[in-house]
């Protein structure tokens, strides 16, 4: 253990006293200032404090700070008192007769565990875990668990989304009934549609999970969501790649949306994820799995399987707003940008002013696609005159696809066609159910 | 049962209060600090996890909860609740004016605010919070205050989100309403300094005068919920929740000092009659077909659907299952309390109180019979679901065996009759880990500095104000301090220099308490109200003397001073209406003066009082009769 972990987050006035008492984060110290005596176990100091105050977790189990910078302070280390250490569950005994699912970690909330000694969070990810936080996962499947990586959601790149998909490749060749990766929720509607487009002809469920409320509280919808979605890769009917999370504000259902047609729409609520333009596809409740549409991809053999796992970073998301400045434009272009999806107002419109950078970007062979801040909805750009100029000038109305998934679409499509009209042509076929060709009065409430 | 010598007993008790703040927010959002009479418009259904404890142990309790299928249904509705206690958002900043509060009480307790102030969640898996822990910081440590010359400790002033309310508890399901969720209470925790019953009543109100100093606190004294911690030596800590009223500690500390003697008594009494625990036979009998035909309805039900009845015999336990822990608990109550919790059972049977309940003489000898127990053992029956009654009478079973060693350490929840009845297994030390959503908040000095150099004058310092400067007695002066109408007592005297502050002090105090011991609901009269009884009589407009059926009229019709004076006729005599009533009432009582002289003036002033109460202000009465006689005896 290197010492910087041992003395995690203290800076300074208070480093140096720890120091010098030789007292490490975990141990039993006693801080004396004028007078006054506090005693407990050295906690560790979030990043962001002050570095003039000690923290120590009172025998009481209270935390509290003490200032070391003023008065007369003494640090002293005590015995220690007892060992603590967290003693993870017995993994349940695997029942042979259940399928085998494989369950992916990459990190984010529902991959952390709290350190109830010390305070600190730590992103564990093992099997262990899993069963700690729930052990009925043992009556559903035989679970292969494995982490490819631990990161915030919002440090993902394509470069990952290429990773995961080659990994889940792996398990599926490898014959399991089904994969779950579990993800940090704020990027995962974006892997989502990447998975959707790189794993081909899939023969089985892909299901990714998170959690808006971490596991170590016992009201996490981690383990529901994780418990619906280990079931809807070992049993579910259905083969594509979807988002598994709760349906409402209850401990109910967990509800399965389509990989290109989910959004995080919420920034807390436990049912923060909404199929738009589109039904979900599945609902989980009481242990089973009951499909909501009819129209789905069904579980097959693994013949035709393939993985399309390259995306192309120079694409981009521009959102359209009043005082939209062109140049932002012409900026994307000149690094050297090989697509831009717009997000336009309405019905798939931006300024006039636009039209002459986006007339550039095209006629230099840069893909120009439209969608709507909408969210809801259809671009239609033959209502307006905007709209058939924008069309006129080479700019694809891309139907009701989420900004997202185009986004996503288009760095999968870039980095396998090999001209504008086939990466035109391959941006209007709808592949992983991205684009729906009627519009339903169900999708909009 | 007060014959217990405490201190022989080595009786140890701290006190744990709570106290609900008056603030304009909740603790951790902008909902309003106030229950809701809105109609809940939204429910939801959530489980609760036991998540892992350090040492990779759960709550046994709460795992066996959850394992059962505890559903929990919160109800709220727009006004009183938001995503926070929805938990569907993280919590927002403590809210500033509560840390004040809490500051303020730890200073006037002596406490040491801590520099940093880091905001905790304490596991509380019983759903009575959303999140399945409870928010709480230690705002400061190591208080004292000194109550009849004995000084006690104050370990730690806290400040905590209050708990949902539980509406009703129906099978595997529990209602909480969540309006009261996240409302602030600070939580005073005094050493285990205390030594007898009366101690700890004395304590609870010492303290509580103080908080109510502030003026910041809601409700008055005595409706603050309280937990206490009892233990005598040999016996076990006993943590007693949810006591109502502040009038009602002292008797349970008799009671639980009671219950665990006798339980220790009770432990004798097995070794006196040679039993052990491996005389305890832990098979249960199948005995249902026993009360096959039975006219016991509770059995005869739980037969009809689909149950069992399981026996339980203990070998020469016979008269123990009856055996006295306090007025209205015996140790059969004890294992009922046990069955009821574990095995979600109405309660258990035994042969000490059989025949009876429709159970028969022979029924009971078949049951003796079928599971073979002698005249000296004892029987217990449980029905229900075959579950259930396994469940709970392992429990039972568990219980019977702790018996051998004495008094198990339980939460215990306190009865509106001041005796204890079991709740659930003491939790392990209390888990908890840091609420990393909010912001470690920084005790200023100068923060500090402010609040102490504002705070409210302690009570016994009021109490000693109030007798030099109104010249109130100690008791009156005392009284107040512990009313409500503490502050009124002030702007009256200010107002109408000419009352004597000890009418005011006595009518806010002892006439109050009077009426309320009559019936009268005195919650009804506004503070205005009385506002304006003191005006009239500073006027001239109404008699002290008069003051109780005025009051009591107002609380019963919300009518007006004036309009109380008129209806009840209570209207002040004039000087000239007094002059010819007592001039009338001299001369018929000729003979009474001619033998008494100015003595009879007492018996002439008796017989007008009697009339004329309330309307007559009685030393000017008095003064008049005594004019008149001394004119007629010349």
């Amino acid at each position: 253990m290197s010492e910087s972990i041992d003395l995690q987050g203290y800076k300074g006035r208070a480093r140096e006293l720890l120091l010098s008492a030789g007292v490490r984060v975990g141990d039993e110290v006693r801080i004396i200032r004028d007078g006054i005596i506090y005693e407990g176990v050295l906690a560790p100091r979030v990043e962001y404090g002050g570095d003039e105050y000690i923290v120590i977790k009172l025998r009481s189990g209270y935390n509290i700070g003490i200032r070391v910078t003023s008065g007369d302070v003494k640090v002293e280390k005590l015995p220690a008192r007892r060992e603590v250490r967290y003693k993870p569950p017995t993994i349940p005994e695997a029942k042979a007769d259940l399928p085998r699912i494989a369950i992916l970690g990459t990190g984010g909330t529902i991959a952390s565990r709290v350190d109830y000694r010390t305070g600190a969070v730590t992103p564990i990810f093992s099997a262990d875990d899993l069963y700690g936080f729930t052990p009925e996962l043992a009556d559903i499947a035989r679970i292969d668990v494995e982490t490819i990586f631990n990161i915030f959601s919002e440090d993902m790149t394509p470069r990952h989304w290429s990773t995961i998909a080659s990994k889940i490749g792996e398990y599926v060749e490898s014959g399991v009934k089904g994969v779950v990766v579990t993800h940090g929720t704020d990027t995962m509607g974006y892997t989502a549609a990447a998975l959707s487009f790189a794993l081909r002809n899939l023969p089985v469920p892909v299901v990714l999970v998170g959690a808006q409320r971490s596991p170590d509280r016992p009201s996490s919808d981690a383990a529901l969501n994780l418990l619906g979605a280990a079931t809807a890769a070992a049993k579910a009917p259905f083969a594509e790649v979807v988002v598994a999370m709760h349906r409402g504000l209850s401990d109910d259902e967990i509800v399965f949306h389509r990989g290109t047609r989910v959004r995080k729409c919420h920034t807390s609520r436990r049912d923060a994820f909404k199929s738009v333009n589109g039904d979900p596809i599945a609902v989980y409740n009481s242990c089973e799995i009951r499909m909501l549409v009819e129209d789905y991809r069904r579980r097959g053999g693994i013949e035709g399987f393939k993985i399309e796992a390259d995306f192309e970073d120079k694409v981009t998301l521009v959102k359209f707003y009043p005082g939209f400045d062109p140049s932002i434009i012409d900026w994307y272009v000149d690094r050297g940008y090989r697509g831009i999806i717009i997000e336009g107002t309405g019905l798939g419109h931006v300024s006039n002013r636009c039209i002459p950078s986006i007339k550039r970007a095209i006629d230099s062979g840069v893909f120009v696609g439209m969608t709507s801040q909408c969210i809801w909805g259809r671009v239609n750009m033959n209502v307006y005159r905007t709209g058939r100029e924008l069309q006129a000038i080479g700019v694809v109305p891309l139907e009701d696809m989420l900004p997202e998934t185009a986004l996503v679409k288009l760095m999968w499509v870039l980095a396998r066609a090999s001209s504008m009209d086939e990466a035109r042509s391959l941006m209007l076929t709808n592949i992983a159910g991205e684009i729906s060709v009627r519009t339903s009065f169900r999708w909009y409430t | 049962m007060s014959g217990f010598n405490y201190e022989d007993l080595g009786l140890k008790v701290g006190l744990e209060l709570h106290f609900q703040l008056a603030t304009s927010y909740k603790l951790f959002c902008r909902c309003p600090a106030a229950l809701s009479e809105g109609e809940a418009k939204l429910k939801f259904e959530r489980r609760l996890r036991p998540t892992q404890s350090e040492l990779g142990e759960v709550d046994p309790a709460a795992l066996f909860e959850f394992r059962k299928g505890l559903t929990i249904v919160y109800e709220a509705d727009d006004n009183s609740s938001c995503l926070v206690e929805l938990d569907e958002e993280p919590p927002h900043a403590i809210n500033e004016e509560a840390v004040d509060i809490a500051l303020t009480i730890a200073l006037m307790l002596n406490a040491k605010p801590v520099d940093e102030i880091h905001v905790m969640r304490k596991v509380v898996i019983d759903g009575s919070n959303t999140t399945g822990f409870q928010r709480t910081c230690v705002v400061a440590l190591g208080g004292w205050t000194d109550i009849d010359g004995k000084r006690i400790g104050i370990q730690s002033i806290c400040l905590e989100e209050d708990a949902a309310r539980i509406l009703e508890r129906s099978g595997d399901k529990v209602y909480y309403r969540l309006d009261r969720l996240g409302i602030p209470l600070v939580e005073v925790s005094t050493s285990p300094d205390i030594r007898s019953p009366e101690e700890a009543g004395m304590v609870a109100l010492a303290i509580g005068r103080i908080v109510l100093s502030t003026g910041r606190v809601k409700g008055e004294l005595g409706s603050i919920r309280q937990d206490i911690n009892i233990s005598i030596r040999e016996g076990a800590l006993v943590e007693v929740k949810g006591v109502q009223h502040l009038s009602l500690i002292p008797k349970v500390v008799e009671n639980e000092v009671e219950r665990q003697v006798r339980l220790l008594e009770l432990r004798e009494e097995l070794r006196r009659r040679g039993l052990s625990k491996d005389s305890i036979d832990p098979t249960f009998y199948d005995v249902t077909d026993v009360f096959r035909k039975t006219g016991c309805r509770i059995l005869a039900k739980a037969i009809g659907n689909g149950g069992v009845i399981y026996a339980l015999k203990l070998p020469g336990f016979r008269g123990l299952l009856s055996w006295r822990l306090n007025e209205g608990l015996r140790f059969g109550t004890e294992l009922a309390d046990y069955a009821i919790f574990w095995g979600r059972l109405g309660g258990i049977f035994h042969t000490d109180e059989l025949p009876g309940y429709g159970i028969t003489d022979r029924e009971v000898e078949e049951l003796r019979r079928t599971v073979g127990a002698y005249e000296q053992d004892a029987v217990i029956i449980a029905a229900g679901p075959k579950e259930n009654v396994e469940d709970g009478l392992k429990a039972v079973l568990d219980r019977i065996l702790v018996a051998f060693d004495g008094v198990p350490e339980e939460t215990r929840r306190a009865e509106p009759t001041g005796i204890t009845r079991y709740m659930r297994p003491r939790p392990g030390a209390a888990r908890m880990y840091p609420e990393t959503d909010i912001p470690i908040l920084v005790v200023d000095p100068a923060r500090v500095e402010r609040l102490k150099s504002n705070l409210p004058e302690l009570p016994s310092i009021r109490v000693k104000r109030y007798i030099e400067e109104y010249g109130l007695s100690r008791k009156l002066a005392e009284e107040l301090v512990n009313s409500i109408y503490e502050n009124l007592f002030k702007e009256v005297c200010r107002s109408f220099p000419s009352l004597p502050a000890s009418v005011v002090a006595s009518t806010l105090t002892e006439t109050m308490t009077m009426l309320k011991r009559r019936g009268v609901n005195i919650d009804r009269i506004p503070s205005d109200r009385l506002y304006d009884l003191f005006r009239s009589i500073a006027e001239g407009r109404l008699f002290k003397e008069a003051i109780p059926d005025i009051l009591a009229y107002i609380a019963g019709s919300g009518a007006s001073i004036t309009e109380a004076i008129e209806e009840l006729k209570l209207k002040p005599l004039t000087s000239e209406e007094l002059s010819a009533i007592v001039s009338d009432e001299v001369s018929r009582s000729r003979s009474l003066i001619e033998r008494h002289g100015l003595n009879a003036a007492k018996m002439i002033l008796g017989s007008i009082m009697k009339k004329y109460r309330g309307r007559v202000d009685t030393s000017i009465l008095a003064k008049i009769i005594e004019d008149e006689i001394r004119r007629i005896i010349g």
